[in-house]
């Protein structure tokens, strides 16, 4: 089943939100973690509105009504998002709060830190009755809501569908997910990122939603023929295996494809998957990498799909975002490969 | 054409039962769930009643036939319980082994060990394996560990309508032929974290949860897990295996009016019963019963009543919350409710809704109050309905 990218709002570390532009310059960090560079959120919602929102909700709105109108669409048809986290800020408002003592506890943090707010406050803000949903399934968060979308699209239910990858980061989040090993321990240098030699990812944040459609418009980008994850593979063989079958499944053989988009995270412990797929069954791909710009976050390839669509708008592949360097003439076929920690990966396929 | 897609397996724990026998002798007992925490540490314990599972977690980890506790929250426990139970119930370790998914659902995940950490994740090390169960895919992981299920495995949150959702996913799944089985539903275990949310919502009842009664007041939290296993028509023929019902409408409706509140009439609710009966290609006089979501609420009961009137016109069903048996179960009401609904098809019986007492005057209809046994039961409808608006209706049909 194939969906047509119709319209993008991007909120990320990057210059991302003017869907005109494509990475106009790369913003450099030294930093514990990338974080959101927030728009001017009065320009996308009722100000009276926002005062009571959290950070995550209006990156969630604006990002929505931005891909919205970079699609021309008022109201869609389903309304699904991704996030492995949900509102960080809000949950640990109500965790500081209860280790004060559980007498007086304001009601408001806990409405937001309910995982569905997002989808639900995007429905409140556009009056959409339409279906309605949210997974929170860790690095395959947004991929279950772009594969639901893309099944109501091939149900018929659904002529359009607005599906979004959301995460945040806070102080308090990186400490404590930092004892678990899941990221680096000093700041480092975002552009410099693959080759820290050192364990744990550079930790990220953003907000991508996407308007599908079951039409090519005016401003299509491109289209998403396929989504796939992939549980825990047993080892790299199986998952070569999953994944040239998912090509195959597709039509397509590995030397189609114009680019791999592979989700290197800096962290030596597990990008040595990506290594292996490089000088594997991608050997002769051109690789590309993204996490530098945006960070490691569950719903990251909200930003990679982001990169992607662009690379086969503008038929141009930024110097920044390559591992290797090979000549091409015409971008066709871009796959975006992710894996979290080698338990959670996931493949998006995109054709021009 | 989409398949059918039937119900093989039942798997459930609450505070009615820690399986699904336990389960049918309580509702056919009328007894109910609810009474005094024993086990959840919170502030309110004696200020409200809640529908507690009566085991601690190392009792429930000697359920799961767990040797070790460490790294487990009491989340992933029940929902393995509940998971473990529907997938020996199908008989699936007896057939062979065919595209198969977990989709589970959870509002809080591991909250349970991480609100009593939570000191300890910031201020020392002691406490670090339980960093990693925080988030909702944890529970779901270990379930799909220990059933080996890898073929399709995610986890759906939307507040108290997360299991009904999961449910419509696993149905839409197997209808286009992605998947040949799913095992859905979801887990929940109580929390001092909801405790605390629904205390300043200022919506806990007192006294145990009077849904659809003139002097209700609130819910009464409950926990537990409750899966299902759905199959296609044709998967489920493997095996000389026995078919419980079909799962035959969902629809999914956003209220898109209020993140804590429903509007006054039931617009979301009356939407999502709507799109399951035309996904089930039925009428409203098709349906015999509704396990309404009934969570005792002022706003809840009100709307969902008068949603029910407007759909129902003229040929209301008997109707029911079964939320006075097992409290609240918030993100695992679903799947437990639509088993509750689907004994109902197989026990020919429907089930009292009780703690009633005073009839809403707003309501032409009153819920059934005793068990009614020895009935005809073809079609029943389960509905949840979450903050956020997010509501989700299902069918089940006998088989």
């Amino acid at each position: 089943m194939t969906a047509f990218i119709n319209g993008i709002g991007l909120i990320s570390p990057q210059l991302t939100t003017d869907p005109a532009v494509f990475l106009p310059e790369i913003v450099e960090y030294t930093a514990d973690y990338l974080q959101a560079i927030n728009p001017n959120y009065k320009d996308y919602i009722n100000p009276i509105a926002a005062r009571r929102m959290s950070r995550l909700i209006k990156m969630g709105i604006t990002s929505a009504k931005i891909a919205l109108s970079d699609a021309g669409c008022q109201m869609p048809d389903a309304i699904i998002t991704g996030t492995g986290l949900g509102s960080v800020e809000d949950t640990e408002k109500i965790l500081s709060g209860m280790n004060e003592g559980e007498q007086l506890m304001n009601p408001t943090p806990f409405i937001q830190s309910t995982y569905n707010t997002i989808s639900s406050q995007i429905a409140i803000t556009l009056n959409c009755h339409n279906y309605n949903s949210t997974y929170v399934h860790r690095a395959f968060s947004f991929e279950s809501a772009l594969q639901d979308a893309m099944l109501q699209i091939e149900e018929g239910m659904a002529d359009n569908a607005l599906v979004g990858g959301i995460d945040e980061m806070t102080d308090n989040h990186l400490q404590i997910t930092r004892k678990a090993g899941h990221w680096k321990m000093n700041p480092v240098n975002n552009l410099t990122l693959l080759s820290s030699g050192t364990q744990g990812a550079l930790a990220g944040e953003g907000a991508a939603y996407y308007l599908l459609g079951n039409q090519r418009s005016q401003s299509t980008y491109c289209t998403l023929s396929d989504v796939k994850t992939i549980y825990h593979p047993k080892d790299t063989e199986e998952l070569e295996t999953s994944i040239l079958s998912f090509l195959s499944f597709n039509g397509l053989t590995i030397d189609q494809l114009d680019a791999v988009i592979m989700g290197y995270n800096g962290d030596i412990l597990f990008d040595t998957v990506y290594n292996e797929l490089g000088s594997g069954i991608f050997m002769q791909t051109q690789k590309l990498w993204y996490k530098h710009l945006c960070g490691e976050y569950y719903t990251s390839t909200g930003f990679a799909l982001w990169l992607a669509a662009n690379i086969l708008k503008h038929q141009l592949i930024p110097a920044a975002i390559k591992v290797n360097n090979l000549p091409s003439d015409r971008l066709q076929h871009i796959l975006v490969y992710n894996q979290y920690r080698n338990v959670n990966h996931s493949l998006l396929l995109l054709n021009r | 054409m989409a398949k059918r897609v039937v119900i093989t397996g039942i798997g459930i724990i609450s505070s009615i039962g820690s399986n699904l026998p336990e389960t049918i002798d309580s509702v056919l007992a009328s007894r109910s769930g609810i009474g005094k925490l024993k086990y959840l540490d919170t502030f309110h314990r004696d200020e409200y009643p809640f529908a507690e599972v009566p085991w601690s977690n190392s009792q429930l980890a000697e359920f799961a036939q767990l040797t070790d506790l460490a790294g487990y929250s009491r989340n992933a426990l029940l929902g393995l319980i509940a998971a473990k139970e529907a997938f020996a119930h199908a008989r699936l370790d007896q057939v062979p082994r065919l595209r198969t998914g977990l989709i589970s659902a959870t509002t809080v995940g591991g909250m349970d060990r991480c609100e009593i950490y939570y000191k300890d994740f910031l201020t020392n090390d002691s406490k670090n394996q339980y960093i990693d169960v925080y988030d909702c895919a944890d529970s779901t992981e270990k379930i799909a560990d220990l059933l080996g299920i890898g073929d399709y495995v995610t986890t759906i949150s939307t507040a108290c309508s997360s299991a009904a959702n999961a449910l419509l996913l696993g149905a839409r799944m197997i209808r286009s032929g992605k998947l040949d089985r799913v095992v859905a539903g979801g887990t929940e275990a109580l929390t001092s974290f909801h405790v605390n949310g629904f205390n300043a919502l200022k919506i806990l009842d007192k006294v145990p949860c009077r849904p659809f009664d003139a002097n209700r007041s609130g819910i009464t939290l409950g926990e537990g897990a409750a899966y299902l296993i759905l199959e296609s028509e044709e998967a489920a023929r493997a095996g000389n295996r026995e078919v419980f019902a079909e799962l035959k409408g969902y629809g999914n409706a956003c209220e898109a009016f209020h993140q804590t509140a429903s509007t006054p009439d039931g617009k979301g609710a009356y939407l999502a019963m709507e799109r399951a009966l035309k996904i089930a290609g039925l009428k409203p006089s098709d349906i015999d019963y509704i396990n309404a979501h009934g969570t005792g609420t002022d706003n809840n009961d009100i709307a969902e009543g008068l949603a029910i009137e407007r759909l129902f016109n003229g040929t209301i069903p008997k109707v029911s919350s079964t939320k006075p048996f097992t409290g609240h179960m918030t993100s695992a009401a679903g799947s437990a409710e639509a088993i509750l609904s689907i004994l109902c098809l197989t026990h020919r019986m429907i089930l009292p809704n009780l703690n009633l007492e005073s009839p809403m005057p707003e309501l032409s209809f009153t819920p059934v109050r005793e068990l009614i046994s020895d009935l005809d039961v073809n079609v029943v409808m389960s509905n949840s309905f979450g903050f956020g608006g997010n509501n989700t209706s299902l069918i089940f049909k006998k088989i």
